[in-house]
Order: structure tokens, then C-alpha cells, then sequence
């Protein structure tokens, strides 16, 4: 037996010290479809709770359409179940193709290559496309899955303060002897739900002669008219080099993601990048469920509009109420706490009340910077934010909150 | 010749801090204390290499190492001989 007693203590030990620590990740488990209601058993055992769920990424309420499921069934019938190969060798449907073609049209580019998630999109391509010559300047808030890939490619690398426009450029001016420089950011960042100053790094990297990388996973399908993304907001569609951004959020919210922009970089992901030559690709089910949402949302901007609508009035009646929010205007709202175990505290008690929000706290967010991020969903209906709402006053009441400053709730309750 | 201390100080100060007014002292944690994150850290050890004409290995770059002005100070001294 290799698993000696030694090393399972020891693992053990590690295990312990994350409980200790307070941060230790417990699942909950739901026996529902994903939707604006669900059915929670929590803790493990429990008998089922029905609540109100305001943390799921499924912004256009899409995860459980009933014609994204009939065109999943469609295509489960029609392409079968799974293609038992990676996609160069005989793992390309029609059906793959045809979501390449239908991303690019709908995000503006010149060509997209299909990831199995946006996680293996956003490690594959910098390792792809840059050499050593190369320099990487990144946001310092970008989405994990990004910093594993700056990490894994052979080109240098180095950061500017969150969407600090000076910095960046000083950065720029610092490696103007480099090869090619790649400027990266999420379009709109997860934990804050503040968007990028995408129009002046575009107009940066034009003077700098630098490309421009945007991670588009919490913005593609509602952020901008039309819902094409940060970019169409920020009017520089055609400007961003390369966009990644996934299936797994508003766009269906199953899973994959993708590398859109210029076409030869995106030809020589499809030649060189690991996770999509060593990876099976996107089932055909959810391509299909992919195709009938790409359709829907070209068809109609009914169900951006509706979250852009039920995003202002949740932001309004959290403001109203007298929380502390991070300020920005996308659906991702965070209420702010500061403290930690507050976090932990007011989480729980908006579940006894049927509100389903979780507390994020170091080291997801800054130390001192605790929180819990609201995620509104053209899913949700108003009584579904009044209830939230009401919800959310009388626990705010309960820990004595409400119209206090920062400062205030810090000295109440300490970072 | 200007302390070392002063020079990483000023530097950490610029680079990392949103406010330039916040409080910095030579023994505050940065990296253990989230003022400057380990990935981030490479723009640091990039300046102190420039500046003191000096290779820091990467098994020298440790968060550990990096951990406060002091710290960074002693870390120079050495490899600059
Ligand atoms: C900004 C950002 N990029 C990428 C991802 C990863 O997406 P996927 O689930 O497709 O791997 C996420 C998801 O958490 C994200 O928030």
C-alpha cells in the first residue's frame, strides 16, 4: 500500500488547517433545475428548502429554456451523445463548425475556436500565440483561469492597478523594446461587477502599438445594446484582438467556452493550444443548446433588456435600504460588509429566509473587503426581487447595518 | 548612496498602493498582508534587478523573501555581493 498513514495525516493535517482557517468550501446540493427558484438540501441531509436564488451566473435565465432544451434533445437525437475523440482527429461535428461561424458573427470577430470551458480557452491561447520576445500586462483583477495561463506561457510578463489607465501606459512606455505586447482584462470583473475601460485601453494599445485581450465570460450575451459584450458597450467592437468567454454563464450556462478575434491567432490556437488538442471539445448536446441561444438573443434583446431593468431596481432597493454597494451598473452586485464572519452570519440568516447569496471573503476578495455578491437574472421576477428585498432589509435591521458608512460597520464589527 | 530601504519603499509605494497616502512602513507584510499579491510581485523583483544590475533566482524570489522592505533590503545586499 503506497497511501501510508503518514501521508493521509498529512493530508488530513492540510485539510484541518483550511477548516481552521475558516475556508473550508462546503457544497450545497440542489435538486432542481438551475432557475430563479430552486430546491436546496442544506447541509448534506436536510430535508429540501425552496429559495430564491441570487448568486448564479444564469443572467439571462436561459439555463432552463424550454426551447434551449428542446434543441439540446434535438441534438442529442440528431448528433448523438459524445464524440470519443479531441477534435483534430475525429471530433468535429458540422454542428461545431457552425457554432465557430455563429460566435464570430455574434461577437464581431474575424474567427472563434471552440474550448471545452473558458478556463482551458484562457490557458491555452497566451502559450499559443506569444514567445519570450513578448510581454504580458495584465489588470491585476483578472479572472483566475487568466493567470494560470500568463503562468504557463513562455512570454514575460507583468501587471497595472486595477483599471488604472496611467499605470497601464507607464507599463506600455516600459516595454516598448518588446516583440509584441498583449493588454489583458476581464470586461466585466466578477467579484466587483465594475466594467473595463475598454475605449482607452483600445486607444492605448493603438499608441503603444500593443493587442488587446478581453475576457468577455461575465458580460457576453447582456452587457451593451445588443448584448454582444463589453466591447459593443464600450463602442470598440472590431478594436479587441482577442476575446475569450464562456457557454457556461448567460450563454446557456452548461459549459464551454471559446478563443475569438484576429484569424490567425485563433488558427494557431487551433495548431498549437494544448487544452484544445488534448481535450474532447463541447458535447453535441450543449453545441445545439448553444446554437438555439446565440438564435434567441439574435433575435430579440427582450431578455437583456429585462435584466438591465431588474438590476437597476435591485441596485436602487439595496441603495434605498441604506446598504453599502460596490458601485457599477451591471447585473453583479455586491453588498458590502467588510468583516468576514459577517459575511458568514448574514449569508446564513437570508437562507432561514429563503434567499440563496453566498459571502465571499479573503482570500477571494481583498482582506477587509468581505462581501456578498447579488447576481440579478432576467429570470427573476419582481416579486422575486421584492421578497429578496424584504429579505435582505430585515437581516440588515437584525445586524444593525442599515444607513451605516463603511467606517461605521468596520467599527461595529471590525475588518 | 540612498538605503536600499528607501528606494524599495518609494517603489512599493508607486506600484502598489491605490492610495499613496496609505501607511508603509519597512516591516509591513505585503504579501502575507495582500498588499502585494504573489503574482503580481514580478514587476518588484524586475525593478530590483534593473536597478542594482542583479539576477535574483527564481528559488531566491520566495513571497517569504519578498515579504516586507526589509526583508527585499537584505535580499539585495546579499545577492549584490
Ligand atoms: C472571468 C472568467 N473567465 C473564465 C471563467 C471560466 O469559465 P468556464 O466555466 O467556462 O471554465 C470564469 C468562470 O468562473 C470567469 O468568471
Amino acid at each position: 500500500m503506497s497511501f501510508s498513514d503518514k501521508i493521509r495525516e498529512q493530508y488530513q493535517d492540510q485539510l484541518r488547517q483550511i477548516q481552521d482557517a475558516g475556508i473550508f468550501k462546503q457544497e450545497r446540493f440542489i435538486h432542481s433545475s438551475q432557475a430563479a427558484d430552486i430546491e436546496v438540501e442544506f447541509p448534506e441531509g436536510s430535508s429540501l428548502q425552496r429559495v430564491i436564488n441570487m448568486c448564479s451566473n444564469n443572467y439571462l435565465g436561459l439555463s432552463s429554456h424550454p426551447d434551449v432544451l428542446k434543441a439540446a434533445h434535438e441534438g442529442l437525437d440528431h448528433r448523438g451523445y459524445g464524440m470519443s475523440s479531441v477534435r483534430f482527429i475525429c471530433g468535429t461535428q458540422d454542428i461545431h463548425h457552425e457554432l465557430e461561424r455563429k460566435v464570430t458573427e455574434f461577437l464581431g470577430t474575424e474567427a472563434t475556436i471552440l474550448f471545452p470551458s473558458c478556463m482551458d480557452a484562457n490557458t491555452g491561447v497566451f502559450e499559443a500565440v506569444l514567445t519570450d520576445q513578448d510581454v504580458m500586462i495584465s489588470d491585476r483583477l483578472v479572472h483566475a483561469s487568466i493567470i494560470d495561463g500568463i503562468r504557463l506561457a513562455p512570454a514575460q510578463h507583468d501587471t497595472f492597478k486595477h483599471s488604472n489607465m496611467d499605470h497601464l501606459e507607464k507599463k506600455l512606455q516600459l516595454h516598448v523594446d518588446k516583440r509584441f505586447k498583449l493588454v489583458i482584462t476581464d470586461g466585466v470583473f466578477s467579484m466587483d461587477g465594475d466594467t473595463a475601460k475598454l475605449a482607452e485601453m483600445a486607444d492605448l494599445c493603438e499608441k503603444y502599438d500593443a493587442m488587446l485581450f478581453l475576457d468577455d465570460s461575465h458580460s457576453s450575451g447582456f452587457i451593451g445594446k445588443t448584448g454582444r459584450g463589453t466591447h459593443e458597450r464600450c463602442g470598440v467592437m472590431g478594436r479587441v484582438d482577442i476575446i475569450t468567454t464562456t457557454f457556461g454563464k448567460a450563454l446557456g450556462g452548461a459549459s464551454g467556452g471559446c478563443v475569438s478575434g484576429r484569424k490567425e491567432i485563433v488558427e494557431l490556437c487551433r495548431q498549437k493550444a494544448r487544452p484544445y488538442l488534448f481535450s474532447n471539445t463541447i458535447a453535441p448536446v450543449v453545441v445545439s443548446g448553444v446554437l438555439k441561444v446565440l438564435e434567441i438573443l439574435s433575435q430579440s434583446t427582450e431578455r437583456r433588456d429585462k435584466l438591465e431593468k431588474n438590476a437597476e431596481f435591485w441596485r436602487r432597493g439595496l441603495t434605498e435600504a441604506g446598504f453599502v454597494l460596490k458601485e457599477g451598473d451591471t447585473p453583479i452586485v455586491p453588498v458590502m460588509l467588510f468583516n468576514a464572519k459577517l459575511s458568514q452570519d448574514i449569508s446564513r440568516d437570508l437562507y432561514t429566509e429563503g434567499i440563496y447569496a453566498i459571502g465571499f471573503f479573503f482570500p477571494v476578495v481583498p482582506q477587509g473587503q468581505a462581501r456578498i455578491r447579488t447576481q440579478i437574472s432576467a429570470g427573476h421576477e419582481q416579486h422575486h426581487l421584492e421578497k429578496a428585498l424584504e429579505a435582505f432589509i430585515k437581516v440588515g435591521k437584525k445586524y444593525d447595518i442599515l444607513g451605516k458608512t463603511k467606517q461605521e460597520i468596520i467599527a461595529q464589527y471590525g475588518m | 548612496m540612498e538605503d536600499i530601504k528607501d528606494i524599495v519603499l518609494e517603489y512599493v509605494k508607486e506600484e502598489y498602493l491605490e492610495d499613496e497616502d496609505e501607511e508603509l512602513t519597512y516591516e509591513t507584510p505585503l504579501i502575507s498582508g495582500g498588499i502585494v499579491d504573489s503574482f503580481s510581485m514580478v514587476s518588484l523583483k524586475r525593478f530590483l534587478e534593473t536597478k542594482y544590475s542583479i539576477s535574483i533566482p527564481d528559488e531566491k524570489a520566495t513571497p517569504e523573501a519578498f515579504d516586507s522592505v526589509s526583508k527585499i533590503a537584505v535580499l539585495v545586499r546579499e545577492i549584490a555581493g
